[in-house]
């Protein structure tokens, strides 16, 4: 199914109607989206910042990114949720905008970045990684991530 | 008093008609202002779940309060440069919105609670800094920053959505709120 047949079918499905036709349930939804902005960016700084020895310095980089992993994961999966229910309702003006591909592409990369090599930078013990490197995934990682956030700021500016 | 006459000044200088035509600053200024979000509120979340003990128990309360606090006052910096700039490119229609005047309302009662934290409760922080359950006071002020932000967020994303603009037909009520003219209810 190509992508175009594929975004018509989420505005005719039942959640793309709902969430176009009831009057606030799009801007209730982006609301939440934008809360959960909020606890995803500070759980990523928080060991973003700490990685480039801003912050917490005084905890190692693992202890506080076991405190911020719940956090990042459960922000995570409602943005994702919230993310769907507005791309749903205007699947078809998402397809024809750049800013949309620009934010997909970005928030793909840094997904794999964030579970695969940055959790491993953050995970691993006290002085193994050495400052450049662990600058280099905090500054990636802040900088992948920004990309997804004004992406997402952009779609609603263009077209 | 009415502020009217002063957004109606605001809205003639020519700083704020450029800001407001400005193809490409409006839009960048309103996305400094949202991914600012990350860094300000998101501080300031982490200090509240602290408070309320959903994180960070093994970290002394006032470790947060001396590391994260500098950067909550950057982010917030940014986010009170970036949103007068907001006002100033579009005053009248602010002004007169329900959604805005809600926000000040509650960013005063944030502003309140954050004070009435620091000289009470916390003024005796070295007691409880280190223990993973905070007095019910800090909670309470935890969970009532974690509330008032959330709202703050919720009604200056509301701004946008022209419900309750004063050039629709509104209910006596939203017309008061909004402090729309008799004029302009015609």
């Amino acid at each position: 199914m190509d992508l175009l047949a594929f975004a018509g079918w989420c505005e005719a499905s039942l959640l793309g109607t709902t969430v176009r036709e009831v009057g606030w349930a799009f801007a209730v939804i982006e609301s939440i989206h934008l809360l959960a902005l909020s606890v995803i960016g500070g759980a990523i700084l928080l060991v973003d910042l700490r990685l480039l020895g801003f912050g917490l310095t005084r905890q190692s980089v693992s202890e506080l990114s076991r405190d911020a992993q719940p956090w990042q994961d459960i922000s995570y999966v409602i943005m994702l949720v919230t993310g769907i229910c507005l791309f749903s309702s205007e699947a078809t003006k998402c397809y024809y905008s750049s800013p949309f591909w620009f934010k997909m592409g970005s928030l793909i990369l840094v997904t794999i970045f964030t579970y695969t090599i940055r959790r491993r930078v953050v995970r691993a013990p006290e002085g193994k990684i050495g400052r450049p490197i662990a600058g280099l995934v905090a500054v990636t990682s802040m900088f992948l991530w920004f990309c997804v956030g004004a992406g997402g700021r952009w779609i609603g500016f263009s077209g | 008093m009415s502020l009217l006459p002063f957004a109606e000044w605001l809205a003639g200088t020519s700083g704020s008609i450029a800001l407001h035509e400005s193809l490409f600053m409006y839009p960048v200024i309103e996305s400094v202002h949202v991914l600012t979000l990350c860094l300000f509120v998101g501080m300031s979340v982490l200090l509240d779940f602290r408070l309320l003990g959903f994180g960070l128990k093994k970290v002394s309360v006032t470790d947060i309060t001396d590391r994260l606090l500098p950067l909550m006052f950057v982010g917030f910096f940014i986010m009170v440069v970036s949103g007068v700039l907001l006002f100033y490119a579009i005053p009248i229609r602010s002004y007169q919105s329900v959604w805005f005047r809600l926000k000040v309302i509650m960013l005063i009662a944030a502003g309140i609670n954050a004070w009435t934290f620091h000289s009470t409760i916390y003024k005796r922080v070295h007691e409880w800094k280190e223990s993973p359950v905070t007095p019910r006071r800090a909670k309470l002020a935890g969970a009532l920053s974690l509330f008032l932000w959330a709202g703050i967020i919720v009604n200056g994303r509301m701004i946008a959505y022209n419900w309750f603009d004063c050039d629709m037909h509104q209910s006596k009520f939203i017309a008061w709120a909004a402090g729309c003219t008799a004029e302009q209810q015609k």
